[in-house]
């Protein structure tokens, strides 16, 4: 009797080398894809670089952003707007690629609509931000960039996460995220105290992305500020870095 | 279409020094130059583009104009790589009438940016390579202008710039529409006949500066009483 041995796929030595194929066997997608932002490849720049900051005190939570948008080296626009309005009592700050930071927290801002009709009762900050976080979860690796802050009030009183694409999630009292984040970080540690006044608190956020813009080349533009308060978020000003640094110039030196 | 691989870079070409094997890797994309502007008034929009088609130092076509119109109030200007902009409108077309089918209605200037948004974005890791810029009239009937980059990310604006020559106009732009840079002028609203001079005055500074733009101009106005096209000669070198 003649007997026929299959050879399995796997154990067949052709086959291991090759994941079922049915493109031509050299070229592999995702080769393509390291050749977007290289030299020899195609130079598509997306849009890029921001700095935010937000901080809690006594009297609720300061949310401060810049409006920069580069791709590359190229200024694509000096007023965006970085900061999502989820619902009345919530906010997303947008800093990393543009285009992701607008798709996840729109998709972020869905699904919290969701949430409300479907519980009838408004979604937790903790809730959102976790939401968003497992978004980013599902594409690790994948060369996302966002780099976000839920803020909010709701029933456990003002609420402050910060979100990243590789899915860290901290509740914090104070961040500021994007590539002038360090010098925003500097200028709010040293004026911040828990018990500053309304106006204390608008000054320092102002001051905070004013010298941030100054020095770092991808923030710029105005700065777009929002109070969170317990009957929900106001937004405080718009003001142009220029004219700010000039006014901080005249009091310095 | 010849590939992009025996260029450098976008239109570049490579030099040509013998540097013993190279490996020349098929690319999916190919930059086909152009040049697209917007400008949005009070009640009209204007969308204009060059109608010139190149790869490398070729020129494919002289009468490839890359404004492609949507609806009755919105025109969209798409540069970048032909291939990926064909698709594109194709795909928004579609869109267009599945919306106008389910919903009885045609789609306004801003939906049809939030749609494009999520259509550029479900090409996150393999992009459509296309600069879009929107221009139309809003629910209002006032001008509107919303522009994309690569992936999706968008937002409404006054006047825009976009392709070879986008970082050339965008200034002037900046300079005449948004009265940057200038002290004590007056900050007159702008007038349907200065915008579209001013369009046609701005593709001339950027054909005779910039490699990829040329042949022709086309121009269209869109105002609540339909959508006006023009076509201005530019210089052919």
């Amino acid at each position: 009797m003649i007997t026929t041995n299959l050879i399995a796929p796997e154990q067949s030595p052709v086959a291991s080398n090759h994941q079922l194929c049915f493109c031509l066997v050299s070229l592999q997608p995702s080769g393509f894809l390291t050749s977007c932002n290289k030299e020899g490849g195609v130079n598509i720049e997306m849009n890029h670089g921001t700095t935010t900051l937000a901080f809690k005190f006594r009297h609720g939570v300061i949310v401060a952003v810049d409006s920069r948008a580069s791709a590359g080296r190229y200024l694509a626009s000096n007023d965006v707007n970085k900061v999502i309005e989820i619902n009345p009592y919530l906010l997303g700050t947008m800093s990393g690629s543009a285009a992701d930071c607008q798709y996840w927290e729109r998709l972020l801002a869905k699904e919290c609509r969701l949430y409300r009709l479907r519980n009838n009762h408004r979604i937790s900050v903790a809730a959102a931000s976790k939401l968003l976080c497992n978004m980013m979860l599902g594409y690790k690796g994948m060369g996302l960039s966002v780099g976000s802050m839920i803020c909010g009030w709701d029933k456990e009183g003002p609420g402050l996460y910060y979100v990243d694409e590789n899915g860290n999630r901290l509740s914090g009292r104070m961040f500021s995220t994007g590539c002038g984040n360090s010098y925003a970080y500097g200028v709010v540690d040293s004026g911040y105290r828990e018990d500053m006044t309304v106006e204390e608190a608008y000054e320092l956020g102002r001051r905070g992305i004013a010298h941030a813009t100054h020095r770092d080349a991808y923030s710029g533009g105005v700065v777009n500020m929002y109070h969170m308060k317990e009957d929900g978020w106001i937004k405080v000003c718009k003001e142009d870095v220029s004219e700010l640094i000039h006014r901080y110039r005249e009091g310095m030196f | 279409m010849l590939s992009a691989q025996g260029f450098g870079g976008p239109g570049k070409m490579k030099e040509y020094h013998y540097a013993g094997a190279v490996e020349n890797r098929f690319s999916p994309y190919a930059f086909n130059g152009g040049t697209v502007l917007a400008v949005a008034g009070e009640d009209f929009a204007i969308v204009a583009s060059d109608t010139r088609l190149s790869e490398g130092y070729s020129i494919h076509s002289r009468d490839s104009p890359k404004c492609y119109k949507l609806t009755d109030t919105t025109v969209i200007g798409c540069s970048g790589f032909h291939g990926d902009c064909l698709t594109l409108t194709k795909i928004i077309d579609a869109r267009l009438k599945m919306y106008k089918h389910s919903n009885n209605k045609t789609m306004t200037s801003g939906a049809i940016a939030a749609m494009l948004s999520t259509i550029l974005y479900s090409r996150r890791f393999f992009p459509y390579y296309v600069y879009n810029i929107i221009g139309g009239l809003d629910e209002e009937g006032k001008g509107a202008v919303y522009s994309f980059d690569p992936v999706g990310s968008y937002q409404r604006d006054t006047y825009k710039a976009g392709g070879s020559a986008s970082a050339m106009l965008q200034p002037l732009l900046d300079n005449q529409i948004g009265f940057k840079n200038m002290e004590g002028v007056q900050h007159l609203p702008l007038t349907q006949e200065k915008a579209v001079q001013l369009v046609k005055d701005v593709f001339i500074s950027a054909a005779e500066r910039d490699v990829y733009t040329g042949d022709a101009l086309r121009v269209c106005v869109i105002t609540k009483d339909g959508i006006n096209e023009q076509t201005i000669p530019l210089r052919k070198d």
